[in-house]
């Protein structure tokens, strides 16, 4: 255990406010250039604010070296392997920063009329086009901003579809399995949620799901292959069940890493999905954003798509096809934001989708499932095996839960220790805790952009662990030891939380 | 092998192996066969990284930009100048990469932004909780509705016309699930009819909701407007363009009890409509109802000071159909562009900032208002934006103006039948004086161009002059 402290470590934290200083500052803006009035003449003055806010005073390079500085108390995914699962951590590339950054793009106006933004517009209908072909369900609006914004859209959509057929539904399906976003988007729409239990081969309880379909069925939300990593082969009979009594099929696009090229959650029956650009199509993180979350649905959804649809239209004397912005869509659910969606979003997804086309969607995918596979081997070995065993023993799709079950009975180490312990080892921890079905859970998703010496060096990381745990579990418990900070205490921020600096005046 | 994927031959038979299967296509015989694709995608297949940046800038150049039409467009959006350094730090990969911080040792960077941030917006908005940002505007309009139903028990919302039109729809879409009443209350004069707002609030009014600025540009007195929900115990809520708050009295100062907006115009591009974020800030009372990511501060155990996501027993991995919203990814990137465009400004720039805006904004005014054939449709005070009435048909009028390189203003017809021919035109730091006596010139002769050719030119009885006085 390091008895020193790391020069990151001894460098405390400091926020922007404390470095400010009275008299210093950035930023040098224009003269006005016009005749100037006091404000009070042009804005009542009890309307007027009395002190300007307390934004730091501090001049550019210390700015700039400020956040350089922050940014390196940041692990990301440039800099080491990520197998974060659901989260689909894969190579965000370059091409596409550049190409949303052209000013065709990035200083295009929302309101722009349609006319004069055709290239954006018919960038959209591309981008709808190829992710309705991807899905296998051929209309697609691109507006969520994410994939719980998908969700909640997907819900309303069904409620709009039950309602013009004079119906109202109450509940929602969603297996114990799912993601949190699932079941609160149900609440926000307005539904209530009932949990459908897990069969041992990791798939959806046929008999649960049997009891528990009645005509009050809105919808089953399902992802596929499922938070387990593992697709449930009798999505055939699940969706011929959910929709005798009426429901709809909605697929969580979160896990589409996986069936890219190789199978289409609308040929599997679902009726609406959601994609996740910032998972599947190469958009980056962000450190928790942007994102965005498209959908796309059957035939008979379609009439309550969110307003405005981006649509093309043939021109009538033989010029080229022209593209707009559709309104009037009279069975609409409306808006679900502001303009037309995240853009800049859609510009690097549809690079990605260039980029790699038919034949290279179905290889990332392939090859996520094969490195995945191929970590879930080495980790079947030696002490992970053993400690670490795999929640549920069939070939993955491009994910895998492992338990830390025994690794806490027999070692006394936590599935966060063990996460905890990976920091000073250089790699991202696995999603932890999560699913919640499985104890001790951790959620591996190495994605296809990640090389075999990356996933052996990971897999050599637990092996070395889980021996020193073995002779010494204390360490593991009080890792990490090399970040920027240890261990923090999180129960306090929730119980007296903190949320802003203190500034004096 | 696609050039983002490292897997040689050799490195697949030795994976395979380990797997213990003849080849990855065994691995996806775990889907039944008929739901297997068994064809290519109908899609291209992939291109070269050249192409694939000539296929997109392409595209691009069928837009017009700001850089290709000076742009008064506003209603929301605007044409800022970002600074260089918010693209120098929001594109470093230790931004731009990682996930949600949901390992705080190795997340200090991220986690440290946005409690800055956070910081930030409470001390624009006056109210001492904020997130970590919402998608946009108004959304956070809809999350703001469902935070007041659950705080109120109540599902009834009074809303100002003078609200963005995104945000009315916006609510009434998410009002479809969470199932609440809508109730509009008009404008006057440009703002907010303060009578019919105060006799539409009631015992089962959730929140009363109002923008200031308003989409129309007016500045509300929020103060006045507020007391109807106060009087009724609904929350008051209200939207505000960010780069207004330098000058305005700030929503919390007001008697708000939610402060949100769309932060676009802080450090974020157009970007055709996003990603930027929204902001949302609250009474502390409210603090376990929030929406979305907050940082907290927080000690490591050797007593360091760090940050993690706090009060994370609101959100929906832990709480699930109880979570307060549903939201996980949000705009966190968009979130630091703005942190470091305000650190940029400066407690001093940005109220500078506000002032310049209000200075040109008062002068593009008058000097449309001096035009032949623009009216002003109200002349209550404003910011940076406000609304004209042309003597001609708007469509036409922004056709002939595009023509002349121009993007002249938002047109009102459509969201406000009321103003057929009303136009919204927006300022921003990038709008010199000259480009504001272009437009005046440019509409002048449109307007007088269309007027003429309909056979309608009515001129009026005295040649207008810019007047010196105020219009407020
Ligand atoms: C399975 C699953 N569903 C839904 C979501 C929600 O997506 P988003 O974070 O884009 O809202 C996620 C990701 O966080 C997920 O992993």
């Amino acid at each position: 255990m390091p008895a020193s402290e790391t020069p990151m470590q001894r460098e405390r934290a400091k926020t922007i406010y404390e470095k400010s200083k009275p008299g210093r500052r950035a930023a040098v803006l224009p003269d006005a250039g016009v005749p100037e009035r006091p404000l009070e003449d042009l804005i009542p003055a009890n309307l007027l604010r009395s002190e300007p806010p307390r934004l730091p005073e501090i001049a550019e390079p210390e700015i700039v070296r400020h956040y350089n500085r922050l940014s390196r108390r940041n692990f990301d995914l440039d800099s080491g392997f990520y197998p974060l699962g659901s989260c689909t951590m894969k190579h965000n590339p370059r091409l596409n920063e550049r190409v949303a950054a052209l000013p065709g793009h990035a200083r295009l106006h929302p309101a722009q009329d349609p006319q004069r933004a055709q290239g954006a517009l018919e960038l959209m209908w591309l981008l709808q086009q190829s992710l309705g072909e991807i899905c296998g369900l051929p209309h697609v609006s691109l507006q969520p901003s994410a994939g719980s914004h998908g969700e909640l859209a997907g819900l309303l959509l069904t409620r709009a579809y039950h309602a013009d057929r004079g119906e109202q539904r109450t509940k929602v399906l969603a297996p114990d399995t799912s993601h949190g976003t699932n079941p609160a988007s149900v609440t926000m729409a307005g539904y209530e949620v009932v949990k459908v239990a897990t069969n041992e081969r990791g798939g959806v309880e046929m008999d649960d799901l049997r009891a528990k379909v009645t005509d009050e069925i809105a919808c089953l939300m399902l992802t596929n292959p499922n938070t387990l990593g593992l697709f449930d082969e009798n999505i055939a009979e699940i969706a011929a069940l959910i929709h005798e009594v009426g429901g709809t099929l909605y697929y969580d696009g979160a896990n589409l890493n996986a069936v890219m090229g190789q199978s289409r959650p609308g040929d599997m029956g679902f009726d609406i999905v959601h994609l996740n650009l910032h998972k599947s199509f190469s958009q980056p993180h962000g450190g928790g954003g942007p994102g965005a979350g498209p959908i796309a649905v059957s035939d008979r959804i379609e009439p309550y798509l969110p307003r405005p649809q981006v649509v093309r239209r043939e021109s009538d004397n033989g010029g080229g096809p022209s593209f707009d912005l559709e309104f009037d869509r009279p069975k609409s659910i409306g808006r679900l934001r502001g303009f037309q969606g995240n853009f800049g979003v859609f510009v690097r997804s549809y690079a990605y989708i260039l980029s790699l086309g038919a034949d290279g969607l179905a290889e990332a995918s392939e090859t996520a499932v094969l490195n995945a596979n191929y970590l879930k081997a080495r980790l079947a070995e030696g002490r992970a095996g053993e400690r670490l065993p795999i929640a549920f023993e069939r070939h993955c799709m491009h994910e895998f839960v492992l338990s830390g079950k025994p690794m806490k009975k027999e070692l006394g180490l936590a599935t966060l220790d063990l996460a905890k312990r990976l920091l000073d080892y250089g790699f991202h921890p696995p999603t932890v805790y999560f699913p919640l079905l499985v104890d001790e859970a951790l959620m591996v998703e190495p994605t296809e952009t990640e090389t075999k010496e990356s996933l052996d060096a990971f897999a050599d990381a637990i092996e070395q662990i889980l021996t020193e745990a073995e002779s010494d579990p204390e360490i593991a418990k009080q890792a990490p030891y090399t970040t920027p900070v240890r261990r923090l205490d999180e129960v306090r921020a929730t119980r007296r939380p903190v949320v802003r600096q203190p500034l004096g005046d | 092998m696609t050039r983002y994927t490292s897997a040689t031959p050799d490195d697949r038979a030795e994976m395979l192996e380990a797997i213990g299967v003849e080849s990855a296509a065994d691995l996806f015989e775990q889907i039944p066969e008929p739901l297997r694709l068994g064809r290519p995608l109908a899609i291209p297949d992939g291109l070269s990284e050249t192409e694939v940046f000539d296929r997109l800038a392409a595209l691009a150049a069928r837009n017009a930009d700001a850089e290709k039409q000076v742009c008064f467009v506003g209603a929301g959006m605007y044409d800022h100048y970002v600074p260089a350094i918010v693209d120098a730090i929001t594109s470093r990969s230790e931004f731009l990469t990682p996930y949600t911080p949901y390992q705080p040792e190795i997340s200090q960077g991220g986690l440290q932004v946005m409690f800055e941030f956070q910081t930030a917006m409470s001390e624009l908005t006056g109210l001492p909780v904020s997130n970590a940002g919402l998608y946009e505007g108004p959304s956070s309009v809809a999350s703001a509705g469902y935070l007041a139903m659950g705080a109120t028990k109540r599902r009834r919302f009074v809303v100002s016309r003078g609200v963005h039109p995104h945000s009315r729809e916006t609510l009434a879409t998410y009002s479809q699930g969470y199932r609440a009443e809508i109730v509009e209350v008009g404008l006057e004069g440009g703002l907010t009819d303060a009578a019919a707002l105060a006799a539409a609030v009631d015992g089962e009014t959730a929140a009363v909701i109002l923008q200031s600025p308003n989409f129309l540009g007016a500045v509300e007195d929020v103060e006045a407007l507020g007391a109807a929900a106060k009087e009724h115990g609904a929350l008051l809520v209200v939207a505000t363009d960010p780069m207004t708050l330098g000058i305005l009295k700030p929503p919390g100062e007001c008697g708000a009890d939610i402060a949100l907006g769309e932060g676009q115009p802080l450090g974020n591009r157009l970007d055709f409509g996003g990603p930027s974020f929204g902001f949302f800030c609250a009474t502390e009372e409210q603090i376990r109802r929030m929406p979305g990511r907050i940082a907290g501060e927080t000690e490591d155990i050797d007593g360091r000071r760090g940050f993690v996501l706090a009060l994370q027993t609101r959100e929906q991995h832990i709480r699930r159909e109880k979570a307060t919203n549903n939201i996980c990814t949000a705009q966190a990137l968009n979130a630091l562009g703005a942190m470091v465009h305000l650190a940029w400004l400066g407690r001093h720039g940005f109220r500078e900032l506000g002032e310049l805006l209000a200075q040109r904004t008062a002068y593009a005014r008058e000097r449309l208002a001096a035009v032949d054939g623009v009216e002003l449709l109200h002349e209550a005070p404003v910011v940076r934006e406000f609304a004209v009435r042309l003597e001609a048909p708007v469509a036409a009028v922004l056709d002939r103006c595009a023509e002349g390189g121009i993007a002249a203003g938002y047109p009102l017809g459509h969201e406000y039948p009321e103003h057929e021919n009303g136009l919204l035109v927006a300022i921003t730091e990038r709008r010199s004086r000259e480009q504001i006596d272009e437009l005046a010139e440019v509409l002048g002769t449109a307007i007088a161009e269309i007027s003429s050719s309909r056979g309608s030119f009515s001129t009026k009885d005295v040649q207008k002059e810019p007047q010196a006085g105020g219009v407020a």
